[in-house]
């Protein structure tokens, strides 16, 4: 079972253009979940959406780390550090400039591209389990600074900056929960697709090259350093709109909202979901949000261990994830078809 | 004519018991999360990650309504204390008081812990008119009727405490010059600004100020700066590990200034000993609730109730742990204002109440300190007492000091 993935897994590169099935769903699956997407809220409570559009944010985060580890095979344990300079964008542009909190979004993945081009390039010089260390200190750092004396008259300091939550524009007739749904849902969307168009382009294709042989793929004329640094800013860009729309949804920034755990959470929500693979994010971002709570729900006391054992079993049993259940399930199906 | 009679007793009864009963229905008033056998309460506190510490704060409650359960509940009705963890983390708070609130339906959120987390769900529960009931932290913010109703505070507030000390002060040792060593964030800053208001027009007796990130592995250098303006008086608004550095510094550098440590650090057990007995004799500081390890209130009748709980019902808190005896005076807080509102159960009502203690004294604050509340004073404990460390304990004296500014 899972020699079968990790044959599909080794050999997706190696075929000329990546199959676009490799990276994503069926068009007829995609449809099916847009569907479900877009006609569940009316029917759950409040609640249930907030969790939702909160699966999708951190599901566009780990989307933009499955980018950068999956495509171009650059560790990144600082992601938090982005998500945090996005949300702090928005979150001050929002209350200290009044600026649309729809405009804020652009603008915080602009900052954070650059902050994250700007790392890429030191980080060229470091790969692997060095590189992972380089970016650590980055997310531990981003709390502190968030906190800096000269900066508090627009950070708010350790208090943090508490936003307006944005009503429905045009006078729609749904809550504010909904609309920030529909909102994020958008968003995500045009990231997903965005996402995947990038990584079946030119450009994708030199990220994945430089993932599988950094020699070969600078011998074939990919300029490494720039797609590296590149891999750095793109990620780093789309997590910012993801702390964006996190400041916007939650309507509270605190340099404590973005440690280190944020960072390995979505670590963590990639591997689960599968490397490489991008509708898994928002399966592994699921899992980040709901897992911990069954965990609490089991053991109070024990909460934490309760969730490394869950986590050890989805390791143990689906090493490649969620891509792996995917997988299995597709070729169940097509069996089921055959007979 | 008798059986007239009879018909005519019997109806008169019904249509008595009819009128009772009715008045009765008319008197139950509810809101979301409270039945005529239930109140459903919702708590948060970080059971897991940085500040999981204060996770006892959540289980000695716990077993604070297991007990008021098994006694027959509050007025008849059993509590159901629905206890998350939000893991000290904004996000997290917001998404498991919004499941408290919408998912599980609690009436209330009560003792949510830490600033960050608090002003995470304040605009939340405020728009929802849902009470935010004796918050656990010690930030002055809370107490703001006008703007955030449906929020209460509990401990003094920082301020309150820093204000304490400058009424010490100027009492006991006008001409003193004082340095004070702060925290760089919101609980610092809480108190420098208490103390600086306390001092009034005479904030020119504080002649150096040194402020510390938690981040820094030692703050020896400030202390021995400090010492350097020659200042008599050292005011360490400090967290327990600062605190004991600094203790144990100043002695170093033999510097003998009269010390004041913040009420957070008075911990003999996690401050005092680390730092050294003989380091911190004379140390002065305040309190407003019972330490459970000192041997003085071994036979006082409050602090026996609370030493019974604990035996019965939370047999494996530790006694000697200053958040065991919070949660258990903030449970016992939440439970007074729910028997004041008897039936009448409304969201509404409880504030109303909440706002409306007079002279309550839960078993663990020391005597003389009395919650008061009004709809213009949101902040219960506003009292506390001087103590001064000797030997291998904290002796109280003066009078209870009362921290608000007007008084």
């Amino acid at each position: 079972m899972s020699a079968a993935a990790e044959d599909t897994v080794t050999e997706a590169p190696a075929v000329e253009a990546v199959p676009k099935r490799a990276m994503t769903l069926g068009t007829g699956t995609s449809l099916v979940i847009l569907a479900a997407l877009l006609v569940t809220p009316v029917f759950v409570k409040n609640f249930v959406v907030f969790q939702m559009t909160m699966v999708m944010i951190y599901g566009i985060a780990v989307l933009a780390l499955n980018i950068l580890t999956g495509g171009s095979g650059q560790f990144s344990l600082g992601q938090s550090a982005f998500y945090a300079l996005g949300a702090y964008t928005s979150a001050v542009l929002m209350e200290n400039f009044n600026v649309n909190y729809a405009l804020t979004l652009p603008i915080a993945g602009l900052v954070s591209f650059g902050a994250g081009y700007l790392f890429g390039k030191p980080a060229l010089r470091l790969s692997g389990i060095y590189l992972a260390l380089a970016t650590f200190a980055l997310a531990v750092a981003m709390p502190q600074l968030l906190k800096l004396h000269f900066l508090e008259q627009w950070t708010g300091g350790v208090q943090g900056l508490t936003v307006m939550k944005p009503d429905a524009p045009f006078g729609l007739p749904i809550g504010q929960d909904k609309w920030l749904y529909y909102f994020t849902l958008v968003i995500a969307l045009a990231i997903y697709i965005g996402s995947v168009n990038l990584l079946r382009s030119r450009s994708g294709r030199a990220f994945m090259s430089i993932r599988d042989n950094e020699i070969a793929a600078s011998a074939m004329g990919v300029d490494v350093a720039q797609y590296k640094t590149l891999a750095f800013g793109v990620s780093a860009a789309i997590t910012g709109i993801a702390g964006g729309l996190s400041a916007i949804v939650v309507a509270f920034v605190a340099p404590d909202s973005y440690t280190i755990n944020l960072a390995i959470a979505l670590f963590l929500g990639m591997v689960v979901g599968g490397v490489g693979w991008l509708p898994g994010s928002f399966v592994g971002a699921a899992f980040i949000i709901f897992v911990p709570n069954i965990a609490e729900s089991i053991s109070k006391g024990l909460s934490g261990a309760v969730f490394g054992v869950l986590l050890f079993l989805v390791i143990f049993l689906v090493p490649h994830g969620a891509r792996q259940v995917a997988i299995v399930a597709q070729q169940m199906l097509g069996n089921l078809r055959k007979n | 004519m008798l059986a007239t009679l009879r018909t005519a007793a019997i109806s008169a009864a019904v249509g008595a018991f009819l009128c009772t009963s009715g008045a009765a229905f008319a008197q139950k008033k509810y809101d979301t999360g409270a039945t005529d056998t239930e109140i459903k309460i919702g708590h948060i506190v970080p059971y897991s990650g940085p500040a999981s510490a204060y996770g006892v704060i959540g289980k000695t409650e716990e077993a604070y309504f297991r007990m008021i359960n098994e006694n027959g509940g509050i007025n008849g009705r059993k509590i159901k204390f629905i206890s998350y963890d939000d893991a000290y983390s904004p996000p997290k708070a917001v998404e498991q008081v919004r499941r408290l609130v919408e998912s599980d339906e609690a009436l209330l959120v009560f003792n949510a812990l830490g600033t960050p987390s608090n002003t995470a769900i304040q605009k939340y529960l405020n728009a929802k008119k849902v009470p935010q009931l004796f918050v656990a932290t010690g930030a002055t913010k809370w107490n703001d009727p006008k703007h955030f109703p449906w929020t209460i505070g509990w401990q003094p507030s920082y301020q309150s405490e820093g204000r304490i000390y400058a009424k010490f002060l100027l009492k006991e040792k006008p001409d003193a010059k004082v340095a004070v060593l702060y925290q760089n964030d919101d609980f610092g800053k809480d108190y420098l600004k208490g103390l600086k208001d306390g001092l009034e027009g005479k904030a020119s007796m504080i002649i150096a100020e040194a402020s510390y990130e938690v981040s820094e592995p030692t703050i020896d250098s400030h202390v021995v700066k400090l010492k350097a303006s020659g200042a008599n008086v050292l005011i360490s608004i400090t967290t327990p590990k600062f605190a004991a550095q600094t203790i144990k510094k100043a002695a170093e550098i033999d510097w003998k200034a009269l010390q004041i440590v913040a009420n957070v650090s008075a911990s003999v057990g996690s401050v005092l000993k680390p730092a050294g007995f003989e380091n911190a004799q004379g140390l002065l500081s305040a309190a407003y609730a019972k330490d459970a390890s000192d041997p003085q209130w071994q036979s006082d009748p409050g602090m026996q109730k609370f030493f019974a709980f604990l035996d019965k019902y939370y047999p494996e808190g530790d006694r000697l742990n200053s958040s065991v005896v919070y949660g258990y005076g903030a449970a016992q807080t939440l439970a007074k204002i729910l028997e004041m509102c008897g039936d009448d159960l409304t969201r509404a009502n409880i504030m109303k109440q909440a706002a409306n203690l007079k002279d309550f004294t839960p078993d663990t604050l020391l005597p003389g300190v009395k919650i008061n509340t009004s709809a213009t004073d949101f902040a219960p404990i506003e009292q506390l007492q001087m103590m001064r460390f000797s030997g291998e304990k904290w002796d109280l004296f003066g009078e209870v000091i009362n921290g608000e500014l007007s008084h």
